[in-house]
């Protein structure tokens, strides 16, 4: 793939985020309660947690889309304060602009080149030649890959991934999660992935918190081998026993 | 107000393709052919009224006479004329406004509900007004059409920016669009549907408001034309006015459907009907 040659994967390519004493409640419902999380460069990072549990909120706070009630986030040891932009956030839905073409989606924010680096990145996600056409004529699992395409053209130093793949069939999704690890162990970009799939949490991810409640209830480093294709691996299953007896 | 109008559109068009052969073609001209043989019939043997309703062929001689003569032409123009101007500041005002308040929180307070209450008035009630404040020349119909077409585009435009998807918007700022390339991008294009929607509602009333305006005082246009000869009892000069009309009105409508058809390409009704045309 062109990917190698193009993305020349560095340590610098990956920032660091630090949450300390980070607390984000809507009215009277507290939704994050005194979270830390330091998550060094380059790191690929699961949060798993039940629906409400704060995991969405606190991607938003990585995003500077809201802002924390109290606490602090930091990227690269500087506060966020607006959109940050080496931060690229991946939603549920794929959100495509149907009134634009699929290159025209992947370089939205347009900039010098943009044609180019649009073409180049949809090769990546293997959807080179599909630039033309309209995303409704794209399957769910394509809308993701041109939404994928679209976080990785910029080159971000984090991409944040808010559970992109839960609406996908199986068989797509597990081809989805070979692509996104493919990709990140090139571009070596530090990854948040948001989900509530335990088994993808630990296909995926260097490391897993399990948030509760809106506290970090469980913190675990997760030491297979990549790439993860053995599904029934002992360590794996184990792994995800003990997630789930903290979500 | 624009998703079931388009819907509505794909609908009729589909059913029309599925009448294949030749028969199927013909048959919508089925009856306006009867009706005009009928009518052929009943004005030559006196059933009715020559002098009330001139039978078609005298209509078609009127017409061919009118087009040699040239008036035909120069009515023609005038109207169309008018109408145009007319659309064009009005239509332009009602897109302003209804982009600016549905961009811009603090305009619609001030001016939207000063708008919905105007609305609300016949504008064909304002012609003695219009008349006292502007005379019977060309401003007094030109103003008459711009409020005629205000009102469709301005309530379509602002709709239709007032719907766009939030998660678009969101993800636009996400992606590091300013609000330039965030208007030229998403909200102008996701309003359009419901713009051109408005268009054709505009075109309608365009040509209503026209007619009205130029019966009453005028001394060039399709309307002055009918009035003029409604005088010297020309009844086929009047139908031929009438028909001229119609045949404005179905032009316009056309070309809106033309312009749906091409900047809205990418909607999925727009791509379904392509397939079947295959």
């Amino acid at each position: 793939m062109s990917a190698a040659v193009s993305y020349v994967p560095d340590s610098a390519a990956g920032l660091p985020i630090s949450l300390s004493r980070v607390e984000k409640s809507f009215g009277r419902l507290n939704v994050l309660a005194n979270v830390d999380l330091e998550i060094p460069a380059g790191q690929f990072l699961a949060v798993v947690g039940r629906s409400g549990g704060g995991k969405s909120t606190l991607m938003r706070l990585i995003a500077g889309l809201d802002a924390p009630g109290s606490g602090r986030v930091e990227i690269g040891g500087r506060k966020v304060g607006r959109l940050h932009p080496s931060v690229r956030l991946l939603f549920q839905e794929a959100r495509l602009v149907p009134w634009q073409r699929v290159i025209e989606n992947v370089g939205i924010a347009r900039g010098p080149d943009w044609r180019e680096k649009a073409r180049r990145t949809l090769a990546d996600v293997g959807l080179e030649g599909r630039g033309g056409d309209w995303p409704s004529v794209l399957s769910g699992g394509q809308r993701q890959r041109v939404a994928l395409a679209r976080a990785l053209v910029s080159e971000p130093q984090i991409l944040l991934l808010d559970e992109p793949f839960g609406a996908l069939d199986a068989l797509t999704r597990i081809e989805m999660h070979r692509l996104l690890e493919g990709i990140w162990a090139d571009r070596g970009f530090t990854t948040v992935l948001i989900t509530h799939d335990v088994a993808e949490a630990v296909a995926l991810a260097d490391r897993v918190v399990v948030l509760r409640e809106g506290a970090v209830a469980l913190d675990i480093g997760i030491d297979l081998d990549r790439p993860r294709r053995e599904l029934a691996d002992p360590r794996a299953v184990d792994l995800q026993r003990q997630i789930l007896d903290a979500v | 107000m624009a998703e079931t109008s388009v819907a509505g559109y794909a609908a009729g068009e589909t059913r029309r393709f599925d009448l294949r052969g030749l028969g199927g073609a013909l048959a919508p001209w089925f009856l306006p052919l009867a009706l005009l043989i009928v009518w052929e019939v009943a004005a030559r043997t006196g059933l009715v009224t020559a002098r009330l309703m001139p039978a078609p062929t005298t209509v078609a001689i009127a017409f061919w006479r009118s087009l040699l003569n040239g008036s035909l032409l120069v009515h023609t123009l005038a109207s169309t004329q008018r109408a145009l101007i007319g659309l064009l500041i009005g239509g332009g005002l009602g897109f302003v406004a209804g982009v600016v308040n549905g961009l811009w929180k603090p305009a619609e307070t001030l001016l939207d509900s000063t708008l919905q209450m105007v609305r609300n008035i016949p504008h064909l009630a304002l012609i003695p007004l219009v008349i006292l404040w502007f005379g019977i020349d060309e401003t007094a119909k030109i103003f008459l059409v711009s409020i005629g077409v205000f009102f469709p585009i301005y309530i379509n435009t602002f709709h239709g920016v007032r719907t766009i998807d939030p998660q678009l918007v969101e993800m636009a700022s996400v992606y590091g669009l300013d609000r330039g390339a965030l208007i030229r991008r998403i909200i102008l294009p996701g309003a359009l549907p419901s713009i051109l929607v408005g268009l054709r509602y505009a075109l309608g009333f365009m040509w209503l408001t026209l007619i009205v305006a130029e019966t009453i005082s005028a001394t060039s246009g399709i309307g002055y034309m009918t009035m003029n000869a409604r005088e010297f009892l020309q009844t086929d000069i009047v139908l031929l006015g009438i028909i001229v009309y119609a045949l404005l009105g179905k032009l316009a409508d056309v070309a809106t459907r033309a312009i749906e058809k091409r900047v809205l390409a990418w909607h999925p009704a727009y791509q379904a009907r392509q397939g079947e045309e295959r």
